[in-house]
């Protein structure tokens, strides 16, 4: 046994080109922005004001951060596997076997653990509070804690590039070839430790919001009045906590077998390999509906503001929301038809799935309906929408399809299933985030997104996603297998080919977006959002500054209707407002960092079998968590002088913009 | 009492309240760690691989005490808890002094548990049985030493600090997560061990 454990020089990524570029790229990609910032002198400014921040706006943002860096990572993944399948006929393409399988496993780890997980609760950490006429979450710094160890986990992934290797079990790691006798280095290691660490940070998100959203409402704001996006918030934040969990129990048991050599899942000695396929899938199957509710919500929020209407058939969408949840639990064998359960197990499953259909596609209707006859405004969010709709009915189909066990025994395993489930989490999650970024981006930061690279973006991103899976559900029915690294049927190769043209349209899409921010952020001045009312909104987050000052209101709004501020400026009850009271807020901590940091080490620790540091990095979560639980919560105290002088511009603004009248108080 | 004050207080009772809702919640999802652990118990119950069989693994006057230690645990839990209602300090203290006493001969008797298995060649890498048992009860002996860490934290802040919301706040979540653990030993004793010795 070493000091260093496993870790030698021979981590280091000098097996292939492509490896070192990485590992140079991921390299940059750290120190440039450290080196930025040491530049500009901001480290103190970026410690104080954001990283030891608990303000949910703020918390948000760095979600997203981390989310749009993690998109860019999946995705050159995505295009670098995509350009190997179209040239790889008959030879090697540019990719080794072992990398390619790299590849594949971090493009889905990254792609619903690093971009997926922190932009849906970027988005939800940004607007819930503010939708519910909240002045921050619940547990303001256990969602510190939940970014941070969402980072470390992130942190690890980007790790394994250069120090070391990543999985090659693909993203869903099944044993037994992730166990310890066919993997043996440290690449599951990885794998496993970013899901732990990050999947306690989910976890505690999860919580975290179901307080939030069960207790910090504000006055009035009965359950059935709550904005839908909160709805789906809420089945979201119950699903996570319910179902990761799971995540985390089988992780751990596949690290006890690794480390410790026990056999929960390997081949011999009693293990049971189809325990895993169910633990992993009880996690699984929900986390698809984690994903895809937040979207729903955000799909709901943006068809009732830019078609001007109350949503269509609130009550009916807040019930297959919840319909939706219930289900999600109940069909997680559908993953795995082709393991051999019996035939009646199988159609048990089966009929659970094509059940779920019917919710989904109540859903579909009441945005139609919404849609129909309404004052249409085509705003990028909406386009987004609408493009949702129409690809998603097609993933929907598919997934109607796969359900039927016996054409499941056809398709499982191919690409089939891939462009599938890809139907389902790009226009289904993506392009609600990208939809919501589009929203309430002005609420976060002040100004609006330039709306003509918004409507490039989402061209780009459909197009590309229609040339890029298309072909794939075609070439599967083929009967081209996933995850091939080389192929012989010459006869796949012009639907590869035409995937790998979406991809470059995705490219562009995806760089549409960086420049949408640019050109944006240049010309902030222009498009400043000075009534924090930008859309002519309904719900409670438009009823405040944009960006909202730390406590979000001044006073707390009422919630007594559904599209509580549409319906205040309809009976012209809005702005107007009364002196303020003192607020308190909690005070910023640096913990959150530190027990992340430590987070990240115990699990580098343990994929390096450095067991001093890991007992060193333990002991420091265990002293944070004790000293924080002894030490009296330290507050910050907005005074009534404050508040008024904090909230003047903005009644300013809100005066020449004619919305306040004479008569109206200030 | 100036206003501030009185919104410190308001703040932080309510704060008090959202913890505990939330940590029910914490709870929960610690239920369903526990419930697919058993549920993998029993789905490798009978894969030993031909290892030693779940018959000569358990001694009936061991998880005897332990259980007694345990149960008893929390029935002094709950004097220590009826003490702090009472604004008997001293007395709370002595009750958690006794249940950390408890969970402490808990631990040792589970420890001595392992330690005769991992004797007999019975470890935890023999079989996936094995494999199972030692991960479900390590699992709950785990949480029953940070029950412990947060019983010696919270005897602490009953000298230092006395009887304030806060720590009266604390103590009650750490009683909730100390029965918790009893109830979840109930399981363990009728799922893992009763079985064996009616058989």
């Amino acid at each position: 046994m070493t000091l260093l454990g496993r870790l030698s020089l021979e981590a280091l990524p000098f097996y292939s080109w492509v490896a070192m570029g990485g590992a140079v790229v991921t390299l940059l990609a750290v120190l440039l922005p450290v080196l930025f910032l040491s530049y500009k002198r901001l480290w103190p400014w970026l410690w104080r004001e954001w990283l030891t921040s608990v303000d949910h706006k703020k918390i948000g943002v760095m979600y997203i951060v981390l989310a749009l860096a993690m998109l860019v990572r999946g995705f050159i993944d995505a295009i670098m596997m995509r350009a190997q399948q179209a040239i790889a006929l008959n030879n090697e393409g540019y990719l080794p076997p072992e990398h390619f399988e790299q590849i594949f496993t971090s493009h889905g780890t990254i792609m619903i653990f690093f971009m997926a997980m922190p932009f849906l609760t970027g988005l939800i950490n940004i607007i819930v509070p503010l939708q519910i006429g909240a002045r921050d979450v619940a547990f303001p710094f256990l969602n510190s804690v939940s970014l941070w160890l969402t980072a470390a986990g992130a942190g690890l992934v980007a790790t394994s590039l250069v120090i070391g290797r990543f999985s090659t079990a693909g993203w869903t790691g099944y044993p037994p070839y992730s166990g310890i006798q066919y993997s043996p280095g440290v690449g599951v290691d990885y794998w496993i430790w970013a899901l732990m660490v990050s999947g306690v940070g989910s976890t505690l998100t999860g919580i975290n919001f179901i307080v939030t959203i069960l207790r910090c409402r504000a006055p009035g704001m009965t359950l059935m009045k709550m904005p839908l996006f909160v709805w789906t918030t809420l089945c979201t934040s119950l699903l996570i906590a319910f179902a990761f969990p799971a995540l985390t129990v089988v992780a751990a048991m596949l690290g006890l077998d690794r480390t410790l050599g026990m056999h929960f899942f390997t081949n011999e000695l009693g293990g049971n390999m189809m325990n895993f396929a169910n633990l992993l899938w009880i996690w699984g199957h929900p986390e698809v509906y984690i994903l895809i509710l937040p979207a729903f919500g955000i799909y709901s929020e943006v068809t009732a503001t830019f078609a001007r209407k109350p949503l269509f058939g609130y009550r009916s969408l807040v019930y297959a929301t919840a319909v939706i949840a219930l289900l999600s639990f109940t069909v997680w064998l559908h993953h795995f038809f082709t393991m051999g359960s019996s035939a009646s197990v199988n159609a048990v499953f089966g009929i659970a799935t094509m059940v779920i259909a019917v919710p989904t596609g109540v859903k579909i209707f009441d945005w139609l309906f919404t849609l129909f006859r309404g004052q249409i405004t085509f705003h990028p969010a909406l386009l987004f929408t609408i493009g949702f709709i129409v690809t998603f009915v097609i993933g929907g189909m598919t997934g109607v399809l796969l359900a039927i066990p016996p054409v499941d025994y056809q398709m499982h395993n191919t690409t089939f299933l891939v462009a599938h489930f890809h139907n389902m989490l790009i226009p289904g999650a993506l392009f609600g985030y990208l939809a919501g970024m589009q929203y309430w981006f002005p609420k976060a930061f002040g100004f609006t997104l330039n709306q003509r690279w918004g409507k490039w973006i989402f061209w780009l991103w459909t197009i590309g996603f229609y040339l890029a899976f298309m072909p794939l559900y075609l070439v599967g029915l083929l009967g081209m297998p996933r995850r091939l690294e080389q192929y012989t049927t010459p006869e796949w190769q012009p639907y590869l080919i035409v995937a790998f043209i979406g991809a470059c349209f995705v490219l562009a899409g995806l760089c549409a977006i960086f420049i949408q921010l640019w050109v944006s952020v240049r010309e902030r001045e222009q498009n400043r959002d000075t009534t924090g009312d930008p859309w002519d909104g309904r719900t409670l987050e438009w009823y405040t500054s944009s960006p909202p000052a730390p406590y979000n209101f001044a006073s707390i709004p009422k919630g007594d209707e559904r599209d509580a501020f549409w319906q205040m400026k309809q009976t012209r009850m809005a702005y107007r407002f009364t002196q303020p009271s003192s607020i308190i807020l909690p005070a910023n901590t640096g913990m959150g960092v530190l027990l992340g940091v430590s987070g990240g080490i115990l699990g580098f620790a343990m994929v390096w079998h450095i067991w001093w540091l890991a007992l060193l990095a333990l002991i420091s979560i265990i002293a944070l968590v004790v000293v924080r639980s002894s030490r009296e919560e330290r507050v910050s105290i907005y005074q009534p002088e404050l508040i008024q002088s904090l909230e003047k511009p903005w009644q300013t603004s809100l005066a020449q913009a004619g919305l306040i009248g004479d008569g109206d108080p200030i | 009492m100036t206003g501030i004050e009185n919104l410190l207080l308001e703040h932080q009772q309510e704060e008090l309240t959202n913890r505990e809702l939330g940590f029910w919640l914490y709870l929960m999802t610690d239920a369903i760690i526990f419930a697919l652990l058993f549920a993998t118990y029993v789905v490798m119950f009978s894969n030993t691989a031909g290892g030693t069989e779940p018959a000569q693994l358990f001694d009936l006057s061991h998880v005897g005490w332990e259980t007694t230690c345990l149960l008893l645990s929390s029935t002094s839990f709950g004097l220590a808890w009826l003490a702090v209602q009472a604004d008997k300090r001293q007395t709370a203290v002595l009750w958690l002094v006794v249940t950390c006493l408890l969970g402490v001969s808990f631990l040792g008797l589970e420890i001595k548990e392992f330690v005769d298995l991992i004797n007999q060649q019975a470890t935890p890498q023999r079989s996936g049985y094995l494999s199972a048992f030692f991960t479900l009860v390590a699992t709950h002996g785990l949480h029953v030493s940070i029950g412990l860490l947060g019983i010696l934290v919270m005897i602490g802040q009953l000298i230092m600090e006395g009887r304030t919301a806060p720590v009266i706040s604390r103590l009650f979540r750490l009683g909730l997560f100390w029965h918790f653990l009893d109830i979840i030993w109930i399981g363990i004793f009728s799922v893992v061990y009763l079985p064996v010795f009616i058989r």
